[in-house]
């Protein structure tokens, strides 16, 4: 975070409003894209608003290296009495980096909808795209537990049904759109009703507040089944494995755009909240070891060995990605498990590294959805002549995700199995390589089908995509290979959001 | 209480929960849609008034309007569009949904033996922030329904967020339903000659009362049970009933489908313009004493409005004011974005009804 420090990007004054202009900002650009006359001005709506989005998120990001903590009461209220945005070096990261995909995603759908959201549908589907935005900004910036169920609940809703509108291309999209829905609305349930216990047996709703009276509080079963619901329900949102069982049909049948933007973003923000109620809010001692070391860490380390497993049975490339998904939240959550500042610094680091490469790849499919229905691995056999540049940003992607030296895939794992290492936790070095092995399995059976192979003899041919989906696309593979080099970026970031969970830096 | 009144109570509440596990089994069991829908009903009725016991006016008004009322109107119009046949069972489909529900259950029950007395002043939803609320209220907010004052302006903010729920449902239903053609709506049944004749007067009676009833609900919601969400699906009740009687077609005529759709925006664009407006005042998002500029607010007479014993709360009441209209505006529009949606389907695909 130190290099933000010196970053003064707006007027103080607007600095001084800039938390909740991250969330409002999209949530009022939803609305112009809404009432737009047509998809063109819904998209640039969408992208100005996105942009505005990051402008403020990296000037939040400088004050909070200033100044550590900001607090931002809304209505004037102070909490408890009124909700307040809370954001540390955590939170911070965390909106930066939505907020970027967010950008990426807006330039990106200039074109990428053309082939597969229908003409009339693209100004509500830019809307819902910016309130999926929104939703996930205020999910990592609130202080508040139930305002960040009223967020969990303001981007699911988005995403349930952009994912649907994915049956323009794949009529699957819209029965996995109803699993997504049925399953995140059991998740969100299960998190308001241990919100509701923690508020019965707190009498507060405010994270900080609720924190210190949890801490006096003692055993209370109430308390216990309010933070186990709490886990259990935000589990679900982010594909915690058994939990996971929405996510591959949701992906795999969703418009590119929102496969990209969901993978980059969504399980990440649940991820983010569990980390923040673990951390921050559970009280010290044995409930939350019992739950690190006893069901994260096991849960984790099964999703990495059996997802991965999966993706390589699988045979759609979209899927692949999306078992890969599930497999790699694994790798995140073990790093968290460990709960010291090492393992957490380890788990953003790979959390950003996903994100980036996930996105990339997800693009990247969409890239050649923009000419061909390409499904299964075969039909993209020798998409790499057909389309160079879409393929080659691909291969950086999913080099990242094997973890080849040079890209930030390589440095998050080398860190998750330092930071194992440092923990003496040998059993999670094991699974961690078992997984890599595993991924370098499924990857290189896509690479080998896409590099090296003839194109199938009659089938469609593929054309390169236009310059405006390659450039964001070219923009989040290029950070892969650019924090694979020079990492000072993620990883003062990741080490800041560490020590503002657990205390001293590693 | 008395010691009386006390047992009344009492015997109130074990009745209407075992009305509601009655009704609950009633709805696992029962094999027909149509059934289980209005069963729906039924509980949140019954559930309103369980609520109503435990004194919860608002939450019981929002339950009946939106858990009896609107949901169970979305639900039939659902049935209508899908092909109901027998379901194949397997032992799976019973044994993990059976385990899920009894851990679950075993854990609410395990948590609930940690909770507070019911109505213990001291336990900590009574003793921490919800005593604050009511003892600050009359000096900070002003408004006398101190429920009011906690979702408008304490908690505005996840007010805000759920209206924006709201909104992302109503597009969510237009993305997947909205679109394509209506050219073969049918027409409005003919005008005279027909059987539903009564049907016709009584509606046209009806519908300006439900509209005058949801400005009632949305007007009084500082002083008693009412605001904006309950208000909204009522006034969506009326276009919905003219739709019903009269034929979808005429009243997409008076309302059309993006007029409803803009309404639904402009009223997120309202609240959230109301933040927008007490930030360039000098104050933060949604903070309604800068909701004037201090210069205006400042030349406001103590006692204008309201008590003249406490500050003036113009800015409290304005913003109240218009925030609720906002959520007004979303909640009916998407409400009737939402029939469109449906019922527009039903007449597109007459051959998907049963």
């Amino acid at each position: 975070m130190i290099l933000f420090e010196a970053l003064y990007v707006a007027p103080p004054a607007l600095t001084a409003q800039a938390p909740i202009l991250v969330i409002a900002g999209p949530l009022i650009g939803a609305c112009a894209a809404a009432l737009s006359p047509g998809g063109r001005t819904a998209w640039m709506v969408s992208v100005l608003t996105a942009a505005f989005a990051l402008w403020m998120a990296v000037a939040v990001a400088g004050e909070v290296a200033r100044e550590g903590v900001i607090d931002y009461a809304l209505g004037g209220f102070a909490p408890p009495m009124g909700i307040a945005l809370r954001i540390d070096a955590l939170g911070a990261t965390m909106a930066l980096l939505v907020a970027s995909i967010g950008v990426m995603g807006a330039l990106y759908s200039g074109h990428a909808l053309e082939s597969e959201v229908k003409a009339e549908k693209r100004t509500l589907f830019q809307s819902g795209y910016l309130l999926c935005l929104a939703g996930f900004l205020g999910l990592v910036f609130t202080g508040d537990a139930f305002n960040a169920f009223v967020f969990l609940e303001v981007s699911s809703i988005g995403t349930y049904a952009l994912v649907a509108v994915g049956e323009a291309r794949d009529r699957r999209a819209l029965p996995a759109a109803f699993s997504y829905l049925i399953f995140g609305t059991v998740g969100a349930t299960l998190y308001v009703l241990g919100v509701g216990f923690l508020y019965a047996a707190t009498g507060t709703l405010n994270m900080v507040d609720m924190a210190m009276r949890l801490a006096t509080l003692g055993d209370n079963s109430a308390v216990q089944a309010g933070l186990a619901f709490v886990v259990a329900g935000l589990g679900v949102k982010a594909a915690m494995f058994p939990l996971h069982g929405w996510l591959p049909g949701a992906y795999a049948g969703a418009p590119s755009l929102v496969s990209m933007f969901l993978a980059a973003t969504a399980t990440k923000a649940a991820i983010y909240l569990i980390i923040r109620f673990v951390f921050d809010v559970f009280p010290e001692g044995e409930f939350g070891e019992v739950f690190l070391s006893w069901i994260l860490a096991p849960l984790a380390a099964a999703a990495v060995i059996i997802c991965s497993v999966q993706a390589i049975f699988e045979n759609e490339v979209r899927r692949i990605l999306a078992f890969s998904s599930v497999a790699q939240v694994g790798f995140i959550l073990l790093g968290v498990s460990l709960a010291t500042p090492a393992g957490l610094s380890a788990g953003m680091f790979y959390l950003v590294a996903h994100a980036l490469m996930k996105g990339a790849l997800f693009m990247a499919v969409g890239a050649f959805a923009v000419s061909v229905r390409a499904r299964t691995v075969e039909d993209f056999s020798g998409i790499a002549r057909e389309a160079p540049w879409s393929a080659a940003a691909f291969g950086v992607g999913a080099a990242s995700l094997a973890g080849v030296p040079l890209t930030m895939g390589f440095l998050a794992k080398w860190s998750l199995v330092s930071a194992a290492l440092q923990a003496g936790e040998i059993w999670i070095v094991a699974v961690l390589a078992i997984g890599s092995l595993l991924t370098l399995i499924y990857v290189g059976r896509m690479l080998e089908v896409m590099f090296f192979r003839a194109p199938v003899r009659g089938a469609e041919r593929a054309r390169e995509a236009p310059v405006g989906v390659l450039a964001p696309l070219f923009v989040l593979a290029g950070l892969s290979l650019w924090f694979g080099v020079d990492a000072t970026l993620p990883a003062s970031m990741a080490n800041a959001s560490a020590s503002a969970l657990v205390g001293a830096a590693p | 209480m008395s010691e009386i009144a006390l047992q009344v109570n009492f015997g109130l509440n074990i009745a209407l929960l075992l009305m509601l596990v009655a009704i609950g089994l009633a709805i696992a069991r029962t094999r027909s849609l149509l059934a289980a829908i209005l069963l729906m009903g039924v509980y949140s009725l019954a559930s309103a008034v369980w609520l109503i016991v435990m004194d919860a006016a608002d939450v019981a008004f929002t339950e009946a309007v939106v858990g009896a009322g609107i949901s169970t109107v979305v639900l039939l119009g659902a049935i209508l569009l899908v092909r109901a046949g027998p379901v194949r069972h397997n032992w799976r489909m019973t044994i993990v949904p059976a385990v899920l529900v009894l851990g679950v259950g075993g854990l609410l029950v395990y948590a609930v033996t940690g909770l507070p007395e019911f109505g213990d002043p001291a336990s900590p939803t009574n003793a921490h922030v919800g005593r604050r609320y009511l003892i600050q209220t009359p000096d900070e907010i002003g408004v006398p329904n101190v429920v009011t004052a906690v979702l408008a302006s304490y908690r505005g903010f996840d007010t805000l967020g759920e209206t924006v729920v709201v909104f992302a449902a109503g597009i969510g239903v237009a993305l997947m339903l909205g679109f394509g053609p209506r050219s073969n709506l049918p027409p409005a049944p003919a005008a005279t000659g027909d059987h539903h004749v009564v049907l016709r007067v009584t509606a046209k009676l009806l519908i300006p009362l439900i509209a005058l009833f949801a400005f009632y609900v949305q007007f009084h919601g500082d002083l008693g049970a009412g605001g904006g969400f309950q208000a909204g699906v009522i006034l969506a009740v009326a276009p919905i009933l003219h739709a019903l009687v009269f034929g979808l077609r005429g009243t997409i005529a008076a309302l059309p489908v993006r007029a409803v759709r803009s309404i639904a925006t402009m009223g997120v664009l309202l609240y959230s313009g109301v933040g927008v407006v007490c930030m360039i005042n000098g104050g933060g998002f949604l903070d309604y004493d800068y909701l004037f500029p201090p210069s205006v607010e400042a030349m406001i007479p103590p006692g204008l409005m309201g008590d003249p014993d406490h500050a003036h709360h113009w800015g409290q009441h304005f913003g109240i004011f218009f925030i609720e209209l906002g959520v007004l505006l979303t909640v009916a529009a998407t409400m009737v974005t939402i029939f469109y949606g449906f019922a527009g389907r039903a007449a597109e695909e007459p051959g998907a009804s049963t």
